[in-house]
């Protein structure tokens, strides 16, 4: 991939600027953070699926050596406030531990605290809890019933929400297309489980009367979420964004952590932090994924053009609200995928069961989407004896049609998919790939190519939730820069948030430099703490190439027109007939005339008689950025602007499926995409890679599995399978490069790249392996005993 | 609890200390000698996110305990730069194809490369596979940390062949 030639910096290979400081293993992650007093917490958590909470007895307990406190929910839900939710359920009050009733196995019950975190366990197995079991419930489809046992009795049921949208004539469109099918696909609880569970540290300042908080984060509007349920003033909460996160990919929301160690770092008034443990962490840290029954019918005609969708989204969201419901928003945003389809019926529900919570996970919902909706344009093509290819060519928005408004209300901004699908294919050189796929069948074999094609919303604006919730009036999701050039004339970025992974600094870097024309690696990124900060919305939903990027781009300009200012001052012409060249300012028809970069640092920081009248003195500028095409609150018929920008990825992958043990094996894997221009390439082509890998987990090997009695079966790494280097294939890829109208460069979003189609594709090749035996299976993860259960259902197993 | 008293070398440095029996090589390492760069992810063996070398050889320091350790040597993440502010042939690879991107499991997977070269520079993608797969990565999907592996491997062995005849008379 060439550099494009447009830019100084930008799209061209760059060391980021993170990375050292992790190979040298000097990372700064909450785990390695250690304040003197520090006190530490161990979690005990209930047996049971469902059970009043008769008594706690604390007394052993805190008789044993080093323990210092034990709090059950009771004292807690007191002394704060329930933890917001994103819908309107105000009788599903959650907080941090269980208050009269524990509602999953592995729901927090009590917290101790001790000197050490071996201590702390000691003597949380000390914790007397009598139980009253009550009747539970795990299956989402029995919980519409309103005899379903009730998680939350309070609610007077267990949906949590249940909204029926229609765009467009679907009834007409259905009676109208001479064919229709309708299918069931199903996605597995999983998640995207980081190798660094969440922790975090608080402590209570006294004198400042400040909680200062250090976590492992990644969650919107944290400070103000902590201050709030504790019942503090925004200013008195302080958060510490200079913390790496040892991966997110949006889960580490951790508010019901930080709740609960703020108010024991004050009540104890000393430093207590919580590191979960992986099975705290699995069970208890409220971080599972969608959990989802998609039944799906889609009106189409001979030709296999889809004219019209039906889709209900069944989703679990376990035992309290949490993030849940919205991630059955978010993909209302790209409802129709890349396709033509006319008109959309969606019914979303949410509902209640007695399993762990669920928490944002990669792609807020749209991944379950994405492969309910590709499942079906295959099955159309195999209806009709269609080129699976082609089906997807007859159907793709074409290049010309953007900006291209979908029936829910999003207009897609730009993107070229009949292109990337090409490249893909051309990648994938398809005719060799075809005849290897048949050699493999010839011999024998079970062997299928999948192929996916979708869309990846970013920039995100939440207007899902207003969409959602009729009390919410949410329209902007801003992000922040202060920019700053100090008298020595160095820059520095102030971003305000921190990072698990994503490049920021180098991003912001690579950005201003880009803009201001100086070496993006002499560029200090710092992170401010939540009372020193600018607004900021965190990194989710893809938006941080077009949100930070957007703002350091504009701060950037900003401060390159006051340079120009002085500089026009100084040399006595209008700044029309300037020249700024990598920081110096030069008169166009008189070169000689110059002012450098070192000069006018030193009149804006030393020279208030040099400066322009009205010209405040310094070099520094503050950006706020708003969402591009965001700002409207849903209209009356139920549509709105989801995201600005839409980035799109086609994936081809050939796999192979052992006849006797069902196991499968990928042997080539392509992608193409397209996220419009590409700010650092390596960056980029990492978290498609990365994605592609944490998808294939969730189509081949990740499930929460919960037994019969409730209980979580998948609570280790020996349970819940992550992929390793043996099960992710070499993966080809190629750029295409789309550039979005909205944003600074062209850029578009990448962060849930790879993710949000390698499930489909599995599924799809896996698919095309069995439909020879006639077989079919559409509910992730598929699993090597879910493949060999269907193949002995056929007979089809070898000795 | 009775403590334990434990000599072990690290990183060429001789650190001496008395632990509880039960404390584990990762806890000592981390809460006791503040080498906060090797980190503990799932605590069951599982991740190789604690991965260290003892006598050279990778181990998992959350399945030890550090009293095990006693009388060997560890090397961890920070004891693998030739000198302070200087990186290692692998580490500048891992840098130079970004084969990371959170940055958790990276000491791990440096532990794992660093091993896997000092058995041989010629690595097949088979062979970093295998040495790398007892360690979880989430970030990346592993394909640009066995570039970086491919890439030190390369290094090495340029910097160690023999230089050309021709080669070398063309040269300054």
């Amino acid at each position: 991939m060439s550099a494009a030639p447009q830019f100084r910096y930008i799209a061209r290979k760059r060391r980021p600027k993170e990375d050292r400081r992790f190979i040298t293993g000097a990372g700064h992650f909450v785990a390695d953070i250690a304040l003197p007093g520090m006190r530490h917490v161990a979690l005990v958590t209930s047996p049971h699926p469902c059970a009043r909470i008769v008594s706690i007895d604390a007394a052993a307990a805190l008789a044993a050596p080093g323990a210092l406190a034990v709090l059950a929910g009771d004292e807690l839900a007191a002394a704060t406030l329930p933890l917001m939710v994103g819908v309107d359920t105000p009788k599903v009050r959650r907080y941090p531990l269980a208050v009269g009733s524990a509602r999953y196995a592995g729901e927090w019950v009590a917290a101790v605290v001790a000197d050490s975190r071996a201590r702390a366990e000691d003597a949380a197995e000390l914790v007397a809890v009598e139980y009253e079991p009550l009747p539970f419930n795990l299956d989402p489809e029995r919980a519409l019933d309103p005899a379903s046992p009730p998680v939350h009795p309070d609610h007077g049921s267990n949906i949590l929400l249940r909204k029926q949208f229609a765009w467009g004539p679907v009834d007409e469109d259905f009676r109208r297309a001479p064919h229709s099918i309708k299918y069931r696909a199903r996605w597995g609880r999983s998640a995207t489980v980081p190798i660094e569970t969440f922790g975090v540290l608080a402590q209570w300042d006294p004198g400042l009367a400040i909680l200062d908080v250090w976590a492992s984060i990644q969650m919107p509007k944290y400070p103000d979420q902590i201050a709030r349920a504790l019942k503090l003033p925004g200013n008195a909460v302080r958060v510490h964004f200079d913390v790496d996160v040892g991966g997110s990919y949006g889960v580490k929301r951790g508010i019901k952590h930080t709740v609960l160690v703020g108010y024991l770092a004050r009540k104890l008034g000393c430093p207590v932090r919580l590191i979960e443990d992986r099975l705290e962490n699995m069970q208890g840290g409220d971080m599972h994924g969608p959990d989802r029954i998609f039944d799906v019918e889609l009106a189409y005609d001979g030709d296999g053009m889809v004219r019209s969708m039906r889709m209900r989204a069944l989703d679990d969201a376990g035992a309290y609200t949490g993030r849940a419901p919205l991630q059955l928003g978010k993909p209302i945003g790209a409802i129709v995928g890349p396709y033509h389809i006319g008109s959309v019926a969606y019914e979303a529900i949410s509902v209640t069961t007695n399993k762990t919570v669920q928490e944002a996970v990669r792609g807020f919902g749209q991944g379950p989407t994405n492969f309910a909706l590709e499942t079906g344009i295959d099955k159309i093509a195999r209806r009709l004896g269609l080129d699976r290819n082609e089906i997807r060519r007859r159907n793709f928005i074409r290049h010309d049609e953007f900006p291209y408004r979908i029936p829910s209300g999003s207009e897609y901004d730009s993107g070229d998919f009949h292109t990337v699908q090409q490249k893909t294919l051309s990648l994938a050189r398809w005719p060799a790939l075809v005849a290897k796929c048949d050699r493999l069948r010839a011999a024998g074999g079970l062997a299928g190519i999948g192929l996916a094609g979708c869309l990846e919303p970013s920039g995100g604006n939440s207007a899902f939730e207003p969409l959602l919730n009729d009390k919410n009036d949410t329209t902007t999701w801003m992000e922040a820069v202060r920019l700053r050039v100090d008298g020595l004339g160095a820059v520095t970025v102030v971003i305000s948030t921190s990072s698990a992974g994503q490049g920021h600094e180098t991003l912001a870097a690579t950005v201003a430099g880009e803009v201001l024309e100086r070496e993006p690696d002499d560029i200090r990124v710092v992170r401010a703490d939540s009372l020193t900060a600018l607004p900021s919305n965190s990194p989710v939903g893809s938006r941080m190439a077009i949100m930070l990027g957007g703002a350091t781009a504009e701060a950037a300009r900003r401060l390159k027109a006051k340079l120009l200012a002085i500089a026009a001052h100084n040399l006595g012409v209008a700044a029309e007939r300037l020249a700024y060249d990598g920081g110096s300012v030069t008169v166009r028809d008189a070169p000689e005339r110059c002012l450098s970069w070192d000069r006018l640092v030193h009149i804006a920081h030393r020279n208030f008689h040099l400066l322009p009248p009205g010209l405040e003195p310094g070099l520094e500028v503050s950006h706020t950025m708003q969402v591009p095409t965001g700002g409207a609150l849903p209209t009356a018929d139920e549509r709105v602007q989801m995201y600005p920008c839409y980035s799109f990825e086609f994936h081809v992958a050939l796999l192979t499926i052992d006849r006797g043990t069902g196991k499968p094996h990928i042997h080539d894997y392509f992608i193409g995409h397209d996220c419009g221009t590409v700010i650092n390439p390596d960056i980029v082509r990492g978290m498609t890679m990365g994605g592609i890998a944490h998808g294939i987990g969730a189509a081949l090997y990740e499930l929460f599995q919960f037994d019969g009695q409730g209980q979580l079966v998948s609570q280790s790494f020996m349970d819940y399978l992550l992929p390793s280097a043996h099960e992710i294939p070499h993966i080809e890829m190629v750029e295409h490069h789309t550039p979005s109208p909205h944003t600074a460069f062209g850029q578009k979003g990448s962060g849930e790249a790879g993710y949000l189609g390698a499930p489909a594709v599995i599924a799809s090749a896996v698919n095309d392996a069995l439909a020879p035996l006639g077989l079919a299976i559409d509910a992730l993860p598929i699993r090597i005993r879910d493949i060999e259960a269907a193949l002995a259902g056929r007979g089809e197993t070898t000795p | 609890m009775k403590r334990a008293e434990v000599t072990i070398a690290i990183n060429g440095l001789v650190r001496r200390g008395t632990v509880e029996p039960r404390t584990t090589l990762v806890d000592f390492l981390r809460d006791e000698l503040r080498l906060t760069g090797t980190h503990t992810g799932c605590e069951h063996g599982v991740c190789g996110a604690c991965s260290v070398l003892l006598d050279g050889e990778p181990v998992r320091s959350c399945l030890m305990f550090a009293v095990q350790a006693d009388r060997h040597q560890i090397t961890t993440v920070e004891g693998l730069a030739p000198g302070p502010g200087e990186l290692s042939i692998l580490q500048d690879a891992f840098w130079e194809t970004h084969a990371m991107q959170c940055g958790f499991c990276t000491s791990g997977m440096l532990i794992a490369g660093h091993a896997l070269l000092q058995r041989t520079l010629d690595p097949s993608r088979d062979d970093i596979v295998e040495a790398i797969g007892g360690n979880l990565c989430r970030c990346t999907g592993y394909q640009q940390i066995i570039e970086a592996i491919e890439l030190a491997g390369r290094r090495l062995r340029a910097a160690n062949a023999p230089e050309n005849a021709s080669e070398a008379g063309a040269a300054p």
